[in-house]
């Protein structure tokens, strides 16, 4: 089966070729959870999760709110 | 009293703005909160741990949207761009919520701010259509040019953050309200509830704690105690103080009506 590697959170991870940003944040556990996602230096808004497949190479970054001042 | 503080239109009861950053856990950030009476309470945004359980309740599950105003922060940014992309990713967080507190820090010792990189981060996020708070120095010329750009609130610090040292220059506080029309808040240096009502008396808008309450050894006691020092503070500011007289030649009881001295 075909890899490709995927930057998350500055880790990198293989991941099968064509898994969509959607299956990602199932897996990490995260659906429904009030995230934020950059891809590549681009937000990609939650509406569009289950559109878009990840490519190798790609740097994402997920956020959430923590306790801050 | 009709004594709101309003910033970007919108107004708000409580001029006691706080973090909630540095709590033990969750159920405390909560009831400091709470009786802190703040509306307005600040977030960070961070990483999503990997190996997080999610089934943990999150820190908005807590304190949720709707109840308060978020105002996502940029603590840990030392660059207008990642001080950006930050309040990029809290706005798409935040289903598009604009209000933000702009912070560009300048050295992780001091993390006192880099107003030129502010200056930059402000403006950018100032044509994106953010409302900006803006943590800043005490230079009030600074604080001029961030109004200027459209910043909704200037937000000076008193010392530096986590400090607890209280408000050092009053006298600059005092010059950046002369010159801004847009809300000045102090933001950083409080240590206890006295330096809150300082702010307050100098004629502040509001103030911003985290470490106050927090770093307390009991947050939620101290949460009480700076709802009450803010509110004095105003009060007091409001009522005008007294002038003050190294000597006075007016006693407070009446002059007249003293019964004779036996002695002459």
């Amino acid at each position: 089966m075909k890899v490709i590697n995927v930057s998350i959170n500055g880790t990198t991870r293989q991941l099968p070729d064509s898994t969509g940003v959607a299956a990602l944040i199932e897996e990490m556990g995260l659906t429904g959870k009030r995230i934020a996602l950059e891809r590549n230096g681009e937000i990609v808004p939650r509406s569009l999760f289950a559109a878009q497949q990840l490519a190798d190479g790609d740097k994402l970054e997920v956020v959430v709110a923590v306790g801050g001042g | 009293m009709n004594d709101k503080l309003i910033i970007a239109s919108k107004s708000y009861n409580s001029r006691l703005l706080v973090g909630t950053g540095k709590y033990k856990d969750f159920t405390e950030t909560k009831a400091a909160v709470e009786t802190s009476g703040a509306e307005i309470i600040t977030i960070a945004i961070r990483r999503s741990n990997i190996g997080q359980n999610p089934n943990e309740p999150s820190l908005l599950e807590i304190l949720p949207p709707s109840k308060y105003t978020l105002l996502p922060n940029t603590a840990g940014c030392y660059s207008a761009e990642d001080a950006v992309r930050t309040l990029r990713l809290a706005r798409e967080l935040l289903d598009g919520h604009s209000l933000v507190k702009l912070e560009v820090l300048g050295d992780p010792q001091s993390l006192y701010p880099n107003v030129i990189e502010t200056i930059a981060a402000a403006k950018t996020l100032v044509a994106e259509g953010f409302q900006v708070m803006v943590y800043t120095s005490d230079d009030p010329i600074i604080a001029r040019q961030l109004e200027d750009i459209g910043c909704v609130a200037i937000m000076p610090l008193a010392s530096l953050i986590g400090s607890g040292m209280g408000i050092l220059n009053p006298w600059n506080l005092q010059l950046i309200m002369e010159r801004v029309q847009v809300p000045v808040i102090v933001d950083a240096g409080v240590g206890t509830a006295s330096d809150a009502a300082i702010a307050m008396e100098l004629g502040c808008d509001g103030v911003l704690m985290n470490t106050a309450i927090a770093g307390a050894q009991q947050p939620v006691l101290m949460a009480s105690a700076m709802k009450q020092a803010v509110e004095a503070g105003r009060s007091a500011y409001l009522a005008g103080r007294m002038p003050k007289k190294l000597y006075s030649a007016s006693p407070s009881s009446p002059t007249a009506g003293i019964i004779n001295s036996t002695r002459s």
